[in-house]
């Protein structure tokens, strides 16, 4: 795996500590920077061993040996038959959730969208697979190309948005959230519910047909296959390509990107039209590979936890794979856990926060390595421009 | 002329339609719809009013708040099962008030003290408050009682806004008058505010005056937190008597969103809440009226779809506190 930094993003670190920042590139610091100069593999293995501590607290509170909890959920996600194909299976939307985070992050934009983008692809694909189901593999790939454009279209209305009119992405992309949820509930209830779905209560969209569905090939999910492929593509953008450089350009400095005649409306759009179809292929899969259909819970915490997958991978696009595997391993395992203990699945929501909130501590790198970590950048950009 | 007039109040202008066009449906619908549309319209803006002067204290000393969401839903679950289990309301409200000042603090202690990036930082407070409300979730549980209500003397005489606003009232949205008066005076009339505005904007300068920068971001970031709790324990124990998984649905960004288009002014703010109350009013009007057809999914989304229009607009028009989003270091600059 390459951690080679690019010019970018070596521009993006914050300078040597007698060159005292200005007031201009104060304002220009993004996420990006500051989870660069603040994570490490170090720092990744303490937050996790800090989260399984947290974790068995709230374990030994409900009464379960913590350590019996843990292997229940490894073995659960890993060695029962067929639990590491689901674990892939949940991996796949998980690696692409996270590049979908991790590309507007390169260029400084924070897309808390995944999860609108994600539903709207997923509502599209399914749709699309069924109407097309007869033309079998055919149709598995139009379903793809539908979730993958209905995704995009998401992301470009905030992408749009901050380009020309300067509206925050944060905002833009929780309203859209929502309203993708709502928009997709009303589909999914009234025009495009299955018959059959009417009366047993459940709203669901036709099922695709066999020939349409997205399985597995000698026990590895195809959509998996296709996550991978499509994160090691974003890496070689982001690194070897022209367009990779202007995107760590934009992201690094907005004034050097303007003054060497990038087009920073274009990237930003751009950025968030790439991370929202990314969101939205992996919403098409969960309904091609998972569910085969349409439920309103398709996205279950898919789109939250790219966030958690970005910043732990800290905006690096291969990084998301072992990144999204450990979240995969954690919801399969935690299903199973439920199964065996009765423990919440929900506490590998606090477990993947509290992974979180120590990746992006300044202080525990500096705790750990001594360094100057206290030399914080800021990170967000202003609101109202 | 003109148009340079219609492009400085863009804003007002919509605001002012919208309520015209509440005026027209209230005129349209039935008799006796209206005290009760606006009665639903100012009960929607309390929460939003308290939570978006939690993000006008944050922002104005120069702290992002996203995690308004978070802090709001973990009060609501506090305080719900607080009064739940000790089967009193008021160790509810002091449990939901109190929540909402430990994560206040703690978004405080870690965007200042630890100079985490504080959009980060908001996004893990609300990761982790839908992660401990729905571990630690119990279903079927109730409130002891109601939240008593009451009219206000005098002022509930007033015609129209009485009824509305004073008349079978509950604390909440007495405080949240009250906040928004206090906030507004106190950002512009007072020490503190002068203070907390200087740090928001150009901490050097206030530090050269001798003010302690971190400290009045602490402590603001902080005491904000304590009214998010109450938004939040307005939402389980007052507007609904019930905890639900993610039952703040979106009113902390929305708050954010207000904010922004109250150009980070407490009483514009509450305009601005009162607006969103009407949207959300108007909308669930026209449904029940059956004077459009629209389903209800689609008409819940509209107040998002409003936010974004109204940003698209208003964006660029307002300025936000310069040194917002950036931490403070002694001696950086």
């Amino acid at each position: 795996m390459s951690e080679t930094p690019t010019v970018a993003e070596q521009a993006a670190a914050p300078p040597p500590i007698d060159g005292s920042p200005s007031d201009e590139q104060h304002s220009d610091r993004q996420p990006l920077a500051f989870l660069l100069t603040h994570q490490s593999g170090v720092v990744i293995i303490v937050a996790l061993v800090i989260a399984l501590a947290v974790g068995a607290v709230l374990i030994r509170l409900q009464g379960v040996a913590p350590l019996y909890a843990y292997e229940t959920l490894i073995k659960q996600a890993l060695f029962v038959p067929g639990g590491l194909t689901r674990t892939l299976q949940k991996t796949a939307p998980l690696v692409l959730t996270g590049l979908a985070v991790v590309l507007p992050l390169r260029v400084g934009l924070f897309n808390i969208g995944g999860q609108g983008q994600l539903i709207f692809g997923a509502m599209f694909g399914a749709w699309v697979a069924y109407a097309a189901g007869g033309y079998g593999i055919l149709g598995a790939a139009l379903g793809m190309l539908a979730g993958i454009v209905a995704g995009a279209f998401v992301g470009w209305i905030a992408g749009v948005l901050k380009a020309t009119r300067g509206v925050h992405e944060v905002i833009t992309t929780i309203m859209l959230n929502y309203i993708a949820a709502g928009v997709t509930w009303w589909l999914v209830t009234g025009p495009l519910q299955a018959e059959g779905s009417k009366t047993s209560g459940i709203p669901q969209t036709e099922l695709i047909p066999p020939d349409a569905q997205v399985g597995a090939v000698a026990k590895i999910p195809i959509g998996f296959v296709i996550a991978v492929v499509l994160a090691v593509a974003c890496w070689w953008m982001l690194s070897r390509s022209t367009l990779g450089f202007r995107f760590n350009t934009v992201g690094a400095n907005k004034h050097a990107a303007r003054y060497a005649g990038i087009n920073i409306n274009w990237i930003v759009t751009l950025s968030m039209v790439l991370g929202g179809g990314l969101a939205g292929l992996a919403g098409a899969l969960e309904a091609e590979g998972t569910l085969y259909r349409f439920e309103p819970a398709v996205g279950g915490t898919l789109g939250f936890d790219g966030i958690t997958i970005a910043l732990l991978a800290r905006a690096n696009p291969l990084a998301t794979i072992p990144a999204a595997f450990l979240v995969g391993v954690l919801r399969t395992g935690a299903a199973g856990l439920q199964f065996e203990t009765g423990i919440a699945p929900e506490v590998v929501d606090v477990l993947l926060a509290t992974i979180l909130l120590m990746v992006s501590i300044p202080v525990l790198g500096k705790w750990i390595f001594r360094s100057r970590a206290d030399k914080v950048s800021a990170a967000s950009t202003s609101w109202g421009n | 002329m003109t148009t340079e007039w219609i492009a400085k109040n863009r804003t007002t202008l919509i605001v002012t339609v919208v309520v015209l066009v509440a005026a027209y449906v209230f005129y349209y619908a039935e008799n006796g719809i209206a005290p009760s549309m606006y009665t639903s319209a100012w009960g929607y803006a309390i929460p939003l009013v308290l939570a978006a002067l939690v993000g006008v204290i944050g922002e104005r000393s120069g702290v992002v708040n996203i995690g308004i969401e978070g802090q709001m839903l973990v009060a609501a679950f506090a305080g719900f099962f607080a009064s739940a289990y000790s089967g009193s309301l008021v160790v509810g409200v002091l449990a939901g008030i109190g929540s909402g000042l430990i994560l206040g603090g703690f978004l405080a202690w870690t965007t200042v003290r630890w100079r985490m990036d504080q959009i980060i930082a908001g996004v893990v407070l609300n990761i982790i408050a839908t992660g401990i409300t729905s571990f630690y979730y119990k279903p079927g549980k109730q409130l002891p009682g109601l939240m008593p209500s009451f009219d206000v003397p005098i002022l509930s005489k007033i015609p129209l806004f009485g009824p509305v606003f004073f008349t079978g009232t509950s604390i909440f949205a007495i405080l949240a008058i009250l906040a928004a008066l206090f906030v507004h005076f106190g950002l512009f009339h007072t020490r503190w505010g002068l203070r907390t505005r200087s740090v928001g904007e150009y901490p050097s300068a206030a530090d050269t005056a001798g003010i302690n920068v971190e400290r009045q971001r602490l402590v603001n970031v902080t005491l904000a937190g304590a009214l998010a709790g109450c938004a939040g324990v307005y939402l389980s124990m007052d507007a609904s008597s019930s905890f639900e998984r993610n039952m703040v649905a979106g009113r902390g960004f929305l708050a954010l969103a207000i904010m922004i288009m109250g150009a980070w002014r407490p009483l514009r703010a509450f305009v601005m809440a009162i607006f969103f109350g009407f949207i959300n009013a108007v909308a669930s009007q026209l449904q029940q009226s059956g004077n459009i057809d629209l389903p209800p999914q689609l008409t819940g989304t509209l107040p998002f779809v409003v936010t974004i229009i109204v940003l698209a607009i208003a964006a660029g028009r307002v300025r936000a506190p310069a040194a917002v989003g950036q931490p403070y270091i002694k001696g950086d600059e």
